[in-house]
């Protein structure tokens, strides 16, 4: 097997391995062919056609919808009339922006910081049961939650919570994913020579882990940032349940467009462009992140 | 070091020799800084997960076993009536039927189809960022917002698909009033957020293979084709067990895109596309505003999610293993 690219790598480097690889029509050396192209084509149309078909329809009229099952592939003129109409409608669209921006905000700033000082502790500090605690962790984002809405609506009925973003914020404030993403990322990043210096200089516990695992955990923790916003403004069940109509985020809102307005697409389909808009400017911004956030760990929902 | 500095200040106490005491309690207070502040940082998460994890899921069995109004509060204990009435409603069948139904046809063809999808992504492709972003485009999108995308594409009359299929020849399909097409249309609003974000953590896993493998294959004479169904997806296996127990969780769970499927939000006429959670929530805040029910099924829905999570579990653990020899797959 003296001719395997592999060994050819070693004896003769990168360069004579990769046109050793791609004569021999190998592997990832290899340029793709039109198939794979017209794959990911096809992939890509039905991923984002859906999106531009809400763009169509908002753009739209009720009676150009009525007559045209297949929009015409040019948006029409009304895009920014009906945004209007959306956001002086009664459902309150302002306040559900700005109620789906405080959430987010505070949850994102919440589960980050919350989940890099576990993060911190199990990665880098020792004491007992650090392993079982963790794995319990872990275990426990195998639990569907969810199914607690029942008893959770009684304690936020007690604690006088339903209707107000309190109800919606403090159940969402640290998450078993970040403790587990932040640890994994931690435990490589953080050389443990930077944390005794910091303690040798004779900062407290606390202080080492603000002036020396907080900066080093701060690509993490952006990433950690993009997910629990996009997770926490695309919320819908338990928003839905404990806020009620008159103090929605925006999925709900959307819920209550539909509920009101059903027969106005052009209407409703405004209302998903704004409600989607921000994310894909932020898609725009920060997509190369959250893709490779996706695929550094095992990230979901 | 600090405690230098700190000796001025300590000059007027008396005979035990104030640097010392103050030197000790520095070091007390330092030593229980070093044994309970690591306690202290993973807590919020322990006491938050008690909070709104752990004490709900108690507390549900608890809330099932009595008479519970939504407005009205707790009444009598009444055992297991919940259960049997829940039961043995026609609509908890019918439920559980659509849920499976909904389950099936969303997380089978998404993982096939995201496995192919990385493959193809895994090709030494040209603007390979540009593909990665955009297979993830989809998941920025609420499934809310799908959800009302996806219900005007789906409509029976004058909706865009009936309309292209009928350019094909083919009759409308009531894709509402029939339970099955109902199904299909609420799997594709999950298959449109997820299948790219699945994709993607297969990606990962894909890079992850040692290239040589491939090429003993090669040298076996093994075509592409068998190189991935020989090579890649046995070692994915692990890859594959993790999103299908993920998507077993929140998939039979599922609520957001069908109760925004019609603007009723029941789930149809005859409830053909009602999921579990949807008649929990109709339980509970509905008409009957029976906390009682509404937790019964609840828990009902746990022991389902954990009894096929762990079904899913062993099966694809055998499917993937089942492949093909695999050098370095038994080390996991």
């Amino acid at each position: 097997m003296s001719s395997s690219v592999a060994s050819i790598r070693q004896t003769a480097g990168r360069g004579a391995a990769r046109a050793a690889a791609h004569k021999r029509g190998l592997g990832p050396s290899r340029r793709p062919g039109w198939v794979t192209y017209a794959l990911l084509v096809v992939f890509l149309i039905a991923s984002a056609y859906p999106l531009y078909y809400s763009l169509l329809l908002a753009s739209s009229d009720s009676a150009t919808i009525a007559q045209n099952p297949v929009p015409s592939l040019i948006p029409g003129p009304n895009l920014i009339d009906n945004l209007q109409r959306v956001l002086g409608s009664d459902i309150g669209f302002w306040h559900a922006v700005l109620n789906s921006l405080i959430v987010a905000v505070i949850t994102s700033v919440s589960v980050v910081f919350f989940a890099t000082l576990a993060g911190y502790a199990f990665a880098k500090l020792r004491f007992r049961g650090r392993r079982a605690l963790l794995v319990f962790i872990i275990a426990t984002m195998a639990v569907p939650t969810q199914l607690g809405v029942v008893p959770l609506f009684i304690v936020m009925a007690k604690l006088g919570w339903t209707g107000t973003l309190t109800a919606v914020i403090v159940p969402g404030m640290v998450t078993a994913f970040g403790v587990f993403w932040m640890t994994q990322y931690l435990e490589a990043a953080l050389p443990y020579e930077l944390i005794e210096a910091a303690r040798v200089d004779g900062c407290s516990m606390f202080r080492t882990f603000w002036h020396v695992a907080l900066p080093a955990a701060r690509p993490a923790a952006a990433m950690l940032t993009l997910f629990t916003f996009v997770a926490s403004w695309t919320n819908f069940f338990w928003p839905f349940v404990v806020l009620g109509s008159s103090n929605p985020t925006l999925p709900v809102a959307l819920q209550l467009l539909q509920a009101s307005y059903f027969k106005d697409y052009a209407l409703i389909m405004a209302g998903v462009v704004a409600a989607t808009i921000p994310l894909v400017v932020l898609f725009v911004v920060a997509g190369k992140q959250l893709v490779s956030g996706i695929m550094q760990g095992a990230v979901k929902g | 070091m600090a405690t230098t500095a700190a000796t001025p200040t300590t000059s007027t106490a008396g005979p035990p020799p104030p640097d010392s005491r103050r030197t000790r309690l520095r070091n007390l207070r330092g030593k229980i800084d070093v044994k309970l502040s690591p306690y202290l940082y993973i807590s919020p998460f322990f006491i938050l997960f008690a909070i709104i994890g752990l004490f709900p899921l108690v507390y549900t069995a608890y809330v099932s076993m009595h008479d519970w109004h939504l407005i009205g509060g707790q009444g009598d204990f009444v055992g297991l009536a919940n259960y049997v009435d829940v039961v043995q409603q026609p609509r908890f069948a019918t439920a559980l039927r659509n849920t499976f139904s909904i389950f099936l046809l969303s997380s089978i063809p998404q993982v096939i189809t995201a496995i192919v999808i990385a493959a193809v992504l895994d090709a030494n492709l040209r603007a390979k960022t540009f593909w990665r972003m955009g297979v993830l485009l989809p998941y920025v999108v609420a499934p809310v917002a799908a959800a009302l995308i996806f219900s005007r594409l789906f409509a029976d009359q004058s909706g865009m698909i009936n309309a292209l299929l009928g350019y094909i020849g083919i009759d409308p399909i009531r894709w509402h009033s029939d339970a099955f097409a109902s199904h299909i249309a609420i799997a594709s609003m999950v298959n449109f957020r997820w299948t790219g974000y699945n994709a993607l953590i297969f990606l990962a896993a894909m890079q992850a293979i040692p290239r040589d493998l491939y090429e003993a294959a090669v040298i076996d004479g093994a075509s592409r084709v068998r190189q991935f169904f020989s090579v890649t997806v046995p070692l994915l296996r692990p890859t594959i067990i993790f999103i299908v127990i993920t998507s077993t969780i929140g998939g039979l769970q599922i609520f957001d895109e069908p109760r925004m499927y019609d603007q009723y939000g029941l789930g149809g006429a005859d409830r053909q596309w009602m999921t579990v959670t949807m008649f929990l929530y109709e339980l509970g805040w509905g008409a009957q505003k029976s906390f009682g029910r509404a937790a019964a099924v609840a828990w009902l829905l746990f022991l389902i999610i954990v009894a096929v999570g762990l079904i899913n579990f062993t099966i694809t653990r055998r499917i993937a293993s089942s492949g093909a020899a695999h050098p370095k797959g038994g080390a996991r």
